[in-house]
């Protein structure tokens, strides 16, 4: 796992981004909002792709790419 | 222990029914056109269908239950037992199978019990009707969801509104030596009874003339009172993709079977990313699961037998079948069902 996989698949899934134009510093709000159809989106992809939990508060707290990128990472191995 | 076989009980049919009256999700003048196409390109629920403002549970379950009966020429008189699930009965009681055991004109001694269950009711009242049909001997049982959850969600609720449509199903049960084992597992986590809920109206918190009634903000697009259904989005979402799956491995590794041995994996229809993102974790191919949704929107517990009867009512009524059963949702409660049929009687889905 890297962050420019994580990119290619967060790029892939939302439509409203254009592919290619999301880098680690990127701002999420910038692109869009945590709206609850959104965050679903996104935890399903992150749930489904690397078998990791994401919870609301993960989402708000969470500024840029990286930021969410290094949520993942930690938890997956704190499981591993 | 969750995990548990009964023999000797047959699935010997189903049928399902739902309102005429179809809402169109497009039509949801609540959200911005392209909120709209947001949530039913995520949820997958395009349309669903509302019952009037007249028709209650006990209506759609008489009707899915008298069809039922007669594609199989089965007679009231010879009912030993009524099982109904639901949450929306006619009345906080009695209980509404016992109105039906009277609308349907079965005898006396049929013996009538209410489920109150939702995602996960199909299952569980499959396990409760097919314990005693098996235990008692029970020659001919009718396993009955009735769902009117269209009259619970606030209009200004986007996270419940346009997602449940109301129906009714009917699943008649037979004692039979020859049957293969139904196997289930059943599982529960009350601690997160607050996910999904009605808050007021029940003894805990009974009706208040002002609170209960007052609209409450809760997110732009999310606006309901204490009497309506609240949901919390993605509590219930991480639930289902945390439990979902290994229940469903459990399942088939404790009836001695494969995880892919199943012809299809008919699932509580909750929203088509919940379904898709548990099939994904599952590894199986789209294919084998059944899809209602689009049509009929989450009939919380009759989505399963109404997926049966409006999309695999060939298979089941020409060949054998592995079936496997699977609902998530209020409690928080999941269980899962391995079933075996053989040419089953599914009459046409009914429009009332």
């Amino acid at each position: 796992m890297n962050i420019q996989e994580f990119i290619q698949k967060v790029e892939h899934e939302f439509d409203q981004i254009n592919p290619g134009s999301l880098t680690p510093e990127s701002k999420i709000r910038d692109y869009f909002e945590w709206d609850s159809i959104n965050a679903l989106v996104f935890i399903a992809l992150v749930n489904v792709e690397y078998d990791v939990e994401i919870n609301a508060d993960d989402l708000q707290q969470s500024e840029t790419v990286t930021d969410l990128y290094q949520i993942i990472e930690n938890r997956k191995n704190s499981v591993a | 222990m969750g995990l548990f076989s009964i023999a000797n009980c047959r699935i010997a049919g189903a049928s399902a029914c739902v309102p005429v009256n179809v809402v169109n999700n497009a039509d949801y003048e609540y959200l911005a056109p392209s909120e709209r196409e947001m949530l039913i390109k995520t949820t997958g629920v395009a349309h669903r269908r509302v019952a009037d403002a007249t028709t209650t549970s006990a209506d759609l379950a008489l009707q899915s239950a008298q069809h039922l009966m007669q594609s199989m020429q089965w007679n009231a008189s010879d009912i030993d037992l009524l099982v109904l699930v639901t949450q929306t009965g006619d009345y906080l009681m009695p209980a509404t199978s016992r109105l039906l055991q009277h609308r349907l004109g079965c005898p006396k001694h049929c013996i009538t019990l209410d489920v109150n269950s939702g995602c996960s009711g199909f299952v569980d009242g499959l396990a409760v009707a097919s314990a005693l049909v098996s235990s008692a001997g029970f020659k001919k049982a009718l396993l009955l969801t009735a769902e009117i959850p269209s009259r619970y969600a606030s209009p200004t609720d986007k996270s419940t509104f346009p997602l449940f449509g109301d129906a009714a199903a009917a699943v008649a049960l037979t004692s039979d030596k020859d049957a293969a084992p139904l196997f289930f597992n059943l599982q529960t986590d009350g601690s997160a009874y607050e996910a999904i809920m009605i808050p007021d109206g029940g003894m805990r918190s009974p009706v208040h003339p002002v609170d209960s009634f007052r609209l409450n903000t809760f997110a732009p697009g999310i606006e309901r009172n204490r009497l309506q259904l609240a949901l919390d989005g993605i509590k219930v979402f991480n639930f289902s993709l945390r439990e979902v799956a290994p229940n469903i491995r459990d399942l088939f590794s404790f009836a001695g079977k494969e995880l892919t041995d199943a012809d299809h994996y008919v699932f509580h229809q909750a929203n088509m990313l919940i379904i898709d993102s548990v099939r994904k974790k599952l590894g199986l191919e789209k294919e084998l699961f059944p899809i209602s949704i689009d049509r009929y929107g989450n009939t919380s517990s009759a989505s399963i037998p109404l997926t049966m009867v409006s999309e695999l009512s060939h298979e089941l009524s020409s060949k054998k079948q592995q079936l496997l059963f699977s609902g998530f949702g209020v409690g928080l409660a999941w269980g899962s069902c391995l079933a075996e049929t053989s040419h089953i009687f599914v009459p046409e889905l009914l429009e009332v």
